[in-house]
């Protein structure tokens, strides 16, 4: 008996280093101006289902991400931590996808991945801080959740049931559910383990179909030898998606303004950090009572 | 009967209502007398007798009471089925919920079920028009669910345009707790909980749960010392322990100084955050990206103590101490003690 996982993991911006292009003029992010990394979350929620391939001998643990062609790389991240294979879902009717609509697409390719007990994937993106696309996937594919897991503590492959601790508001909570079932993963859970240099030998020319016509891989007949480096790229039409449900038209929250913050200057005062400057600042602050 | 009103999901703990969604009544009622319409509430747990008490004040018209053995601890199903299926009898304009655990567990899956849209961490919600420039089309009162975005310096006006209830969570402490009447007058209604909940829905069981008090007053506190990326290290950052304990203060933070391990995430002060409003706010090798600012400007005093002369924060800063922390909070420590008492 064995587990069949499959960890939603993306792609994002690198939110810690944001230039002025971030951006574009409708509101949605310009990714190109961004270095782009593994979503951290998503990194806990990997280690979480390889701990449980672990535990449970002939589990497989597939990456399922949806972005651009170059979200590729993240497949190929997850390989190289252990991760057996994966799907990339990309096509521009994608694009300008809010919450709803990214679940709207996932949840089609899970149908379409068919087989599954457990998806898994990080709390939220750093991108969006929305926490909202785990839960919608579940309830798209009519599962139940675990949100905010701190670890799996237990899988009964007889009972069909899962254990998770998880971090609720001021504490902690024991639960148990049924799979199939969605569980979303705290950046406070054990870290990911690093590349493994023999799986990163293994996958290190794993493509998706579009890479492999871009970049004219140097031993094409590779891809035949070795059927695992052929990464899998869907469409929309391959998921048989709605279009109507994809993308900015499968979006029920429209982006109405994007400002530019100028804060209200304030008429402040400036010191140096000289003992007298602290001293007499902190003399005024007992004087009128602003520290007692 | 009325229909198209504004709704707040309370968040319960045994039988006492969570400080945000008091929070949310109080703006609830404004957005509902700006829209002209009924305020609703819904409180959903075990042994709720006179839960309405505790709402009523807030100036909440009618407070559904969905009281049933399995509805506390909170599960993902029945209270999602709750929601789901009220709204499509009620069919609100507006539903706000705390951006607590169980909110942004709540919120999506009641919002994928109805197809609504749903803002996650506003930190200001408004009333206004909308014209959409592509079909002419023109919308009236929307729900304009505002919150900073992506990495800082960007705040985003998000709207509804097309699907109802127009969902926004909000993270406690953003928005003012006010009694509107003691007396406040509404209509309780008890629900069947089974003719909304299938028994199908209470398939996660709650084995163990464990619940303590806040460690400390970040929320209440009238001093914060709030530390950021620039405190260098955890051992740099546990200088501001030192100053916060002289000062009967308590210590708070930056995204990156969380993210960088310098402390834990319950003192991250900012949109993803607690919100915090203290009398003097001391911020110490912060630079102040729009999220941060976002959960301390309406601070009374603002100190930026920072090495950068032109970092945001400082603009917003009553007092600028251009200096390097590691310098000038032992300083501020030793000139306390000696002119205090």
């Amino acid at each position: 008996m064995s587990l069949k996982i499959v960890v939603l993991a993306k792609q994002v911006p690198d939110t810690r280093n944001v230039g002025k292009d971030a951006m574009t003029a409708e509101g949605t992010v310009n990714r190109s101006a961004l270095p782009a990394i593994f979503n951290p979350e998503d990194l806990n929620a990997l280690e979480q289902a390889l701990r449980l391939k672990d535990r449970h001998p002939g589990s497989t643990v597939t990456i399922l991400t949806m972005g651009p062609g170059r979200a590729a790389s993240i497949i190929r991240e997850g390989l190289f931590r252990g991760a057996d294979g994966g799907y990339l879902l990309t096509d521009r009717a994608f694009a300008g996808a809010d919450t709803l609509a990214t679940s709207y697409a996932l949840s089609m390719a899970i149908r379409k991945i068919k087989d599954y007990d457990i998806i898994i994937g990080g709390r939220q993106a750093i991108d969006g801080d929305t926490a909202q696309v785990g839960p919608q996937v579940a309830e798209k594919l009519g599962l139940t959740q675990i949100t905010y897991a701190e670890e799996i503590l237990n899988v009964d492959e007889a009972a069909r049931r899962i254990t998770v601790k998880r971090h609720i508001d001021g504490g902690v909570e024991t639960v148990e559910g049924p799979l199939p079932i969605v569980v979303t993963v705290n950046g406070s859970a054990a870290p990911c383990r690093p590349r493994n240099a023999k799986l990163v030998q293994k996958y290190k020319y794993a493509l998706t179909p579009t890479e492999k016509a871009q970049e004219a891989p140097a031993h094409p007949e590779l891809y035949d030898q070795r059927p695992y480096l052929n990464l899998v790229e869907w469409s929309v039409a391959d998921v048989e998606a709605d279009l109507a449900q994809c993308g900015l038209s499968g979006s029920p929250t429209k982006v109405k303004t994007i400002q530019n913050i100028v804060f209200q200057a304030k008429e402040s005062k400036t010191l140096s950090g000289s003992d007298a400057d602290v001293e007499g600042l902190i003399v005024e602050l007992l004087a009128n009572h602003t520290i007692g | 009967m009325t229909m198209n009103n504004v709704f707040v999901y309370c968040e319960l703990e045994g039988a006492t209502v969570a400080d945000v969604s008091l929070e949310l009544l109080t703006k609830g009622r404004k957005l509902a007398n700006r829209l002209g319409c009924q305020l609703e509430a819904i409180a959903a747990g075990s042994g709720l007798d006179g839960i309405e008490k505790q709402i009523l004040p807030y100036g909440a018209d009618r407070v559904h009471v969905f009281d049933a053995p399995g509805l506390f601890p909170y599960t993902s199903l029945p209270h999602t089925s709750i929601l789901v299926n009220l709204f499509k009898a009620e069919k609100p304009q507006i539903c706000l919920m705390g951006a607590t655990v169980i909110g942004r567990d709540l919120g999506p899956r009641v919002s994928s079920a109805l197809t609504s849209g749903l803002t996650a961490d506003c930190t200001s919600l408004e009333i206004g028009d909308h014209e959409d420039k592509k079909s002419g089309t023109k919308y009236e009162n929307l729900l304009y669910q505002i919150r900073p975005a992506f990495g800082g310096n960007i705040v985003a006006t998000i709207i509804n345009p097309e699907h109802r209830p127009q969902m926004a969570t909000v993270r406690e402490g953003v928005m003012k707790k006010e009694v509107l009447d003691p007396n406040y007058q509404g209509e309780v209604i008890r629900h069947d909980v089974a003719k909304f909940v299938p028994e199908t829905d209470y398939v996660v069981k709650v084995i163990d749960r464990h619940v303590e008090k806040a460690k400390h007053n970040l929320k209440g506190s009238p001093i914060v010392v709030a530390g950021g990326y620039g405190m260098g290290s955890k051992e740099g950052f546990d200088l501001l322990f030192d100053l916060a304990k002289e000062l009967h203060a308590e210590v708070g933070a930056s995204r990156a100084a969380v993210d960088a391990g310098f402390c834990d995430h319950d003192r991250q002060i900012g949109q993803t955050g607690v919100t915090v409003r203290p009398k003097l706010y001391i911020a110490c090798g912060i630079s102040g990206q729009i999220q941060h600012i976002a959960g301390m400007q309406e601070s009374g005093i603002i100190i930026s103590i920072n090495n950068d002369p032109n970092a945001p924060i400082n603009t917003i800063a009553d007092y600028v101490i251009n200096g390097s922390v590691e310098e000038v909070i032992p300083k501020m420590i030793k000139y306390y003690k000696q002119n205090s008492k």
